[in-house]
């Protein structure tokens, strides 16, 4: 009996890297070419950028306004009261995900990015808040991994009581100066505060408009099809900016002598009027995908057309549509940006403010550089967590 | 007779559904009459004391103010309805000419992104993932306070090869100037328009009968092309003359000069754009099932005719309704013009209003105008999309 001892390991390709570059890189003459080409450009880009950022950028104009960027004019006493809105948003998150994503790559997520922002230079008060955050999300994690099916309801509630909440906080209550919690004018609003508030409110309030008519423009009763048609198409035709400049410029007129309505107040109008439109269409596809034989089973069992709508279609229709909602939720995030054009001190209006100051003039490239970078981490946010939200729900599998 | 009669006493005419929708549908009707009326009144009454009636008449007045740029003689003598018509026009051909360069850069990227090589790949990724995360204001203010007005003054120009000179007070490319026999010239490009269209038409109809598939659009711009090379060529005197852009003391002069208002606008709307227009492009190219691809090459296909004949008209079908809503984003965002200072349609209208105080017409007449435009659009790229359909039995 001879022992045939000589069996060789199958050929890896992928640990030769040399013929992974062959195969990738260097296939033919024009492979090459646009290879090295593009091995230039990033070599250009990178080093113009990184020349840029470290030896002439002057970043103080940042560590300076930081408080400026995030919360605009927003009164130093009365700060205590966002941190302790966001420290309701961060538990709730927090329990959530310890209830519902049994990971613990999002908790430990959710709990790095206060340390993170710690390390900006904030000066010593924020960091002290940013830290209570960072505690306030591992006991709501903690609470909600130990006790998930005792917590569900009330964490739900929280959700939905979380805006007004935060609206309760942000603006306060009595009238007086010295009174508890006084008042802040919208005009004191800014910054990355006045930003978040437009997107969540734009994105709450359309949200139900928007399924309406998504509704509307698919009923079977010819005047609220043709309105609901008019509206959206009417919308959509025109720029963002015309809407805003309305609402700003008309709104008033349209209303009884006397009557007025805030400058934030009116901009979020805008928003809401202007992402319901462009949502009804996202809805409407959904609603499009969903097949005659539901509305027909839903009916032989005898629900009304109302309950067939509501836990029969919209669930389906919604869930089909989710990685459009958020994808146009983002555009309504960058959206905000135009009220900067209307005057208000959102994270683009407040960088004008930063950039008039004597000290500052000139340094645009930094400012805009930072607003850029907000925008775009926060954008690919949504997007990251959209994707995994998708995963989770089997979106496109069942 | 009998069963009709029995429904007619057994369905209360409440309970009736038809009779329901019509009467809902009237209320829904009289409930927005009624709002609409509210607020016509309230307008009213608001305008009354600011002792304004509702009209254009105003438009006829002399404006008093300057445009920075326009595209026919505009001065401050003008009226109102020229200053509007330079905005239009502005915005008309900031659109144009960021469709045009949006459509080839995001046709690029959206290539690039599914090249097999590694570098290239990861660099339109990398471009999509960055732009597509921005905001648009943003993206354009950097470009116009952070790059075009940083460059260096007019005594320190920048000069690029092929005489393109680049300042803080804009860009200066070579132009040409037109001579006496210009005219001449425009005649014979006429006529290489026309025979172009001639070579169009019977390519197309040659192709029907054939049922080959000749390079239709090769060979009419060739022919246009060869037209006006002859034309250029016979002339005695050349129809245009080369204007270098020069530098004068303080300012540019010469050549064509782009202001940095334009610059960035057009070169924001356009980097912007084409990161989306090359998502649809990619999503477009990769709808076409590979076995599309493998079946062309077993019919004896090469690459180049596999991409024209087999992958492009497939993928055309996908790209096509997205890219008109690119393109209407594209029209659209030209509005934020007024952030960077560039006259367009909006901020033209803009600075009547706020000399004039006509609100409600002006904002009246920019909806209708972009309304307008999105309605063109639409047209020309549906009609597009019926032309490319699959034709089914």
């Amino acid at each position: 009996m001879t022992e045939v001892n000589t069996v060789l390991p199958p050929l890896s390709e992928r640990s030769n890297i040399l013929r992974w570059m062959r195969r990738n890189l260097f296939g033919s003459w024009s492979d090459s070419i646009l290879t090295i080409l593009g091995i230039l450009i990033v070599y250009w880009v990178l080093k113009g950028f990184l020349t840029w950022a470290f030896t002439i950028a002057e970043w103080q104009v940042i560590s300076i306004n930081l408080r400026l960027i995030m919360v605009g004019q927003y009164p130093v006493e009365h700060t205590n009261r966002l941190w302790l809105w966001l420290g309701f948003l961060v538990f709730l998150s927090g329990n959530s995900i310890g209830i519902w994503a049994r990971q613990s790559k999002y908790a430990v997520g959710l709990l790095i990015i206060p340390v993170l922002l710690a390390l900006l230079p904030f000066g010593p008060e924020p960091r002290k808040w940013l830290i209570a955050l960072t505690v306030t999300g591992l006991i709501g994690w903690g609470l909600g991994r130990s006790q998930p099916e005792a917590l569900k309801r009330s964490v739900i509630v929280g959700w939905v009581i979380l805006l007004p909440i935060i609206v309760l906080l942000t603006n306060g209550l009595s009238e007086s100066e010295a009174g508890f919690m006084s008042i802040v004018k919208t005009n004191l609003w800014g910054g990355l505060l006045l930003t978040f508030l437009l997107t969540v409110v734009a994105i709450l309030f359309s949200f139900p408009i928007g399924v309406l008519l998504a509704l509307g423009r698919r009923s079977e009763l010819p005047i609220i099809r043709w309105a609901s048609v008019a509206y959206i198409e009417l919308v959509r035709g025109v720029p963002l900016i015309t809407i805003l400049f309305m609402a700003q410029l008309m709104l008033p007129l349209f209303l009884p002598a006397g009557w007025t309505v805030d400058r934030v107040v009116r901009a979020m109008i805008a928003m809401i009027l202007f992402s319901a439109a462009y949502l009804a269409e996202n809805v409407r596809g959904g609603l499009q995908a969903i097949s005659r034989g539901q509305f027909e089973a839903a009916h032989a069992l005898g629900l009304s057309g109302f309950q067939t709508m509501i836990f029969v279609i919209l669930p389906q229709a919604l869930r089909l549509v989710i990685p459009i909602l958020v994808g146009q939720f983002i555009a309504v995030f960058k959206d905000t940006a135009l009220v900067a054009i209307v005057g208000l001190f959102d994270l683009v209006g407040i960088a004008k403010t930063v950039l008039a100051q004597p000290a500052f003039l000139g340094l645009q490239r930094e400012v805009y550089v930072f607003i850029s970078l907000i925008y775009w981490v926060l954008s690919y946010g949504m997007s990251y967590l959209s994707r995994q939200l998708e995963e989770r729900l089997g979106v496109g599998k069942r | 007779m009998q069963r009709d009669e029995r429904q007619k006493t057994t369905i209360p005419f409440w309970r009736d559904e038809r009779i329901l929708n019509i009467l809902g549908q009237v209320a829904f009707v009289l409930a927005i009459l009624f709002v609409g009326s509210l607020i016509y009144r309230n307008m009213q009454a608001g305008l009354a004391k600011q002792g304004i009636t509702l009209s254009f008449v105003f438009f006829n007045g002399v404006s008093g103010f300057d445009l920075a740029e326009s595209l026919f003689a505009y001065d401050r003598n003008s009226t109102y309805q020229q200053a509007f018509l330079a905005g239009l026009l502005n915005t008309l051909s900031v659109s144009i000419i960021g469709v045009l360069f949006a459509t080839v850069l995001g046709v690029i990227l959206g290539v690039a992104r599914l090249s097999t090589n590694f570098i290239i790949n990861r660099l339109a990724a990398f471009y999509l993932e960055l732009i597509r995360n921005l905001a648009l204001l943003v993206f354009l203010i950097f470009w116009y306070l952070g790059v075009f007005l940083k460059l260096p003054r007019v005594k320190d120009a920048i000069i690029w090869p092929g005489d393109i000179i680049l300042t803080n007070r804009g860009m200066g490319i070579p132009w040409g100037i037109p001579t006496a026999s210009f005219p001449t010239f425009s005649l014979i490009l006429y006529i290489g328009i026309f025979l172009a269209l001639i070579v169009f038409f019977s390519l197309r109809v040659y192709s029907q009968r054939t049922g080959r598939a000749p390079l239709t659009l090769l060979w009419t711009v060739l022919t246009f092309i060869f037209i006006a090379f002859a034309g250029w060529i016979v002339l005695p005197e050349k129809p245009l003359m080369l204007d270098l852009p020069l530098v004068k003391g303080l300012n540019l002069s010469g050549g064509k000069i782009l202001s940095p208002e334009f610059l960035a606008l057009t070169s924001g709307l356009v980097l912007y754009t084409a990161a989306f227009i090359g998502e649809v492009v990619r999503a477009g190219i990769q709808s076409v099932p590979h076995g599309q691809v493998e079946a062309a090459r077993a019919l004896g296909l090469n690459g180049f005719q596999t991409l024209r004949l087999i992958v492009m008209p497939q993928a055309l079908r996908v790209i096509i309704p997205p890219l008109t809503s690119q393109y209407l984003n594209l029209i659209k965002n030209s509005s934020l013009a007024i952030a960077v200072g560039f006259p367009d349609v909006f901020y033209v209208s803009n600075t009547i209003l706020n000399q004039t105080g006509r609100a409600v017409e002006m904002i009246a007449l920019v909806m209708a105008t972009y309304l307008t435009f999105s309605l063109i659009t639409s047209v020309l790229m549906n009609w597009y999309n019926q032309r490319i359909k699959l034709v089914e039995r």
